[in-house]
C-alpha cells in the first residue's frame, strides 16, 4: 500500500528522485524511465467505447486462454496414473486444497470453498506471472480491475456464506458485536467490525496486489530499461553499469517470480480466513 | 509537489487512468476474463480432476480392502488346517490308545482260554483216571474173590466140603481182604 514519506529527509530524497524520473521520462530519447502510465497503454480496439481493449487486456486474454486451456485439456487427459504435466497441474490443486483450503477450513468445511481458492489461486498466479514472461512483461494483476473483481467474488462469497451459516441477523450480530466484550465497548467496536468486514477486508484483498503488481514492474522495467540504457546509449565510462543493473534485473525478475507466486497465495490465504471467520461457530 | 503527483495518479487523474479507481473498460473485461476462467473451471477442469482424484481414492480403497478380503481368508484357512491337523493327532492318538487296549484285551483273553483248555484237559485226564481206578477195582473184586477162593480150596483140599464151614471160611477172608484193602487205599 501506498505510505506517504513522513520523515523530512526521506521525503526530499523521494521528490528527487521522482523528479528525476519524470522530467527523464519527459525527454523523448536517452533513458526511458517507468511510468505508471505504462499500466495505462492506448487501446487497440474499441477506442472510445466501453469495451476499451488495450495492451492490458491483451495480455489478460492471452493469458486467460493459456490457463483454460492447460486446465481444461490437463483436466480431460487426467488419468489415473498421473504422467508428468498431470503430476504438476495435480501438485498446484493438492497445494490449494491442502495446504490452504483444509489448514484453515477444516476438511469438512474446505470442500464447498475448494474450487472458489483454486480458481482465484490459479487466475491470480498466471496473471502475475505475466508480469515475467518476456514479451508480455506486465502483469495482468497491475491494473485495479481485476484485482477488485476477484476482491468482489470473495467478498459475495464470505457475505453469502456467513448468512448461509447463522442467517443474516445470525450474521451481523457475530460480525459487528463480538461477544465477551463489555456492550459499551460497541460504540466503539461496531463501527470498527463493520468497516472491517465490509470495506476494509475486499480494500486490502485488492490494493494489497495490485500494489505489488505495479511496484514489481516499475522495478522491473527501470532496471531493465537501465541496463538498455547503459549498455546502448551511454558513455563508454557509465557501460560497466550496466552489468550491475543486469545482474540486478536478472534477480528481480526471479524475485517478482516469487513475488508472483507469494502474492497468489496470500491472497487465496486471506479470502480462506475470511470464510472461516463468517462461518465459524460464535464462542 | 509528490502528493499532488500521487494523488492525480491514485485517483482519477486526466487522461490517463487511476491506480486504484478503475475505468468502466477495465471492470467489464476484468469482469470478462474472471467468468472465463471461473466458468472453464467451475465447469470443465475442476470436475475432471476431481473425478480422477476419486476414482483414485476408489481404485486404493478398493486395493486395501481385496488384501484386506485375502489376508482374512488366507487366516481363516491356515487355522482351519491348524484345527484339521489337531484333531487329526488326537484321532490317530485315540486309534492307537484304543489299539493297545484291544491288543491287552486280546492277549488276556487268549490266556484265559489256554487256561480254561488246560484246566479242561487235566480234569479231564483225572477224571478218567478215576474211572479206570473204578473200573479196576470193581474187577479186583470180583476176580479176587474167585482167585481166593480157588486158591483157599486148593490149600485146604477136601476140608472145605461142607456147606457151613465154606461159608464161612469165605466170609472171613472177604473181611480180610476188605480190611486190607481199605487200609491199602487209606495208604494210598
Amino acid at each position: 500500500m501506498f505510505r506517504w514519506p513522513t520523515h523530512p529527509q526521506e521525503s526530499a530524497l523521494f521528490t528527487a528522485a521522482t523528479t528525476q524520473l519524470l522530467a527523464a521520462s519527459g525527454e523523448g530519447g536517452g533513458f526511458q524511465p517507468p511510468s505508471i502510465s505504462d499500466f495505462f497503454p492506448p487501446p487497440i480496439l474499441f477506442a472510445g467505447t466501453p469495451f476499451e481493449f488495450n495492451r492490458i487486456q491483451l495480455v489478460r486474454l492471452l493469458v486467460t486462454a493459456v490457463v483454460v486451456t492447460v486446465f481444461v485439456v490437463g483436466a480431460r487427459r487426467a488419468k489415473l496414473v498421473p504422467g508428468r504435466g498431470q503430476n504438476i497441474l495435480e501438485l498446484v490443486l493438492d497445494f490449494v486444497r491442502v495446504n490452504i483450503a483444509e489448514e484453515i477450513l477444516g476438511t469438512e468445511k474446505a470442500k464447498k470453498y475448494v474450487s472458489l481458492l483454486t480458481t482465484i489461486f490459479v487466475a491470480i498466479l498466471a496473471l502475475n506471472l505475466a508480469g515475467v514472461v518476456p514479451g508480455l512483461n506486465i502483469a495482468g494483476t497491475s491494473v485495479i480491475g481485476l484485482p477488485i473483481v476477484l476482491a468482489a467474488w470473495v467478498f459475495v462469497m464470505y457475505l453469502g456464506a456467513g448468512i448461509r451459516a447463522h442467517g443474516l441477523g445470525g450474521f451481523l450480530r457475530t460480525s459487528l458485536f463480538p461477544p465477551g466484550v463489555p456492550p459499551y465497548m460497541y460504540v466503539l467496536l461496531t463501527p470498527i467490525e463493520f468497516l472491517t468486514v465490509f470495506v476494509i477486508r475486499p480494500a486490502t484483498l485488492a490494493i494489497r496486489l495490485v500494489a505489488n503488481m505495479i511496484s514489481g514492474h516499475l522495478m522491473l522495467v527501470l532496471v531493465i530499461s537501465a541496463t538498455e540504457f547503459f549498455l546502448v546509449e551511454a558513455g563508454p565510462a557509465l557501460k560497466a553499469y550496466g552489468l550491475v543493473t543486469f545482474g540486478a534485473a536478472l534477480a528481480l525478475t526471479l524475485f517478482e517470480a516469487f513475488i508472483a507466486a507469494l502474492q497468489a497465495y496470500i491472497f487465496v490465504v486471506l479470502a480462506a480466513v475470511y470464510l472461516n471467520l463468517s462461518i465459524q461457530e460464535e464462542h | 509537489m509528490i502528493a499532488t503527483v500521487l494523488t492525480g495518479t491514485v485517483l482519477a487523474a486526466d487522461g490517463e487512468g487511476s491506480v486504484l479507481v478503475p475505468a468502466v473498460s477495465e471492470l467489464i473485461w476484468s469482469v470478462v476474463f474472471v467468468a472465463i476462467i471461473g466458468f472453464a473451471f467451475y465447469r470443465y477442469a475442476l470436475p475432471g480432476f476431481q473425478k480422477v482424484l476419486d476414482e483414485r481414492t476408489a481404485r486404493i480403497e478398493g486395493g486395501i480392502e481385496k488384501a484386506e478380503t485375502v489376508q482374512a481368508e488366507a487366516d481363516a484357512a491356515l487355522a482351519r488346517y491348524t484345527k484339521e491337523l489337531n484333531e487329526a493327532r488326537a484321532e490317530a492318538a485315540r486309534i492307537r490308545e484304543e489299539a493297545r487296549v484291544e491288543g491287552n484285551a486280546i492277549v488276556a483273553d487268549l490266556r484265559a482260554k489256554a487256561q480254561e483248555e488246560a484246566n479242561r484237559i487235566l480234569e479231564t485226564g483225572l477224571r478218567q483216571i478215576e474211572a479206570e481206578r473204578q473200573q479196576v477195582m470193581v474187577t479186583l473184586r470180583a476176580d479176587v474173590g474167585v482167585l481166593a477162593t480157588q486158591l483157599a480150596s486148593k490149600i485146604v483140599g477136601e476140608s472145605l466140603d461142607d456147606e457151613v464151614r465154606q461159608s464161612r471160611v469165605v466170609d472171613r477172608f472177604l473181611d480180610e481182604l476188605e480190611a486190607s484193602t481199605a487200609v491199602s487205599t487209606k495208604g494210598k
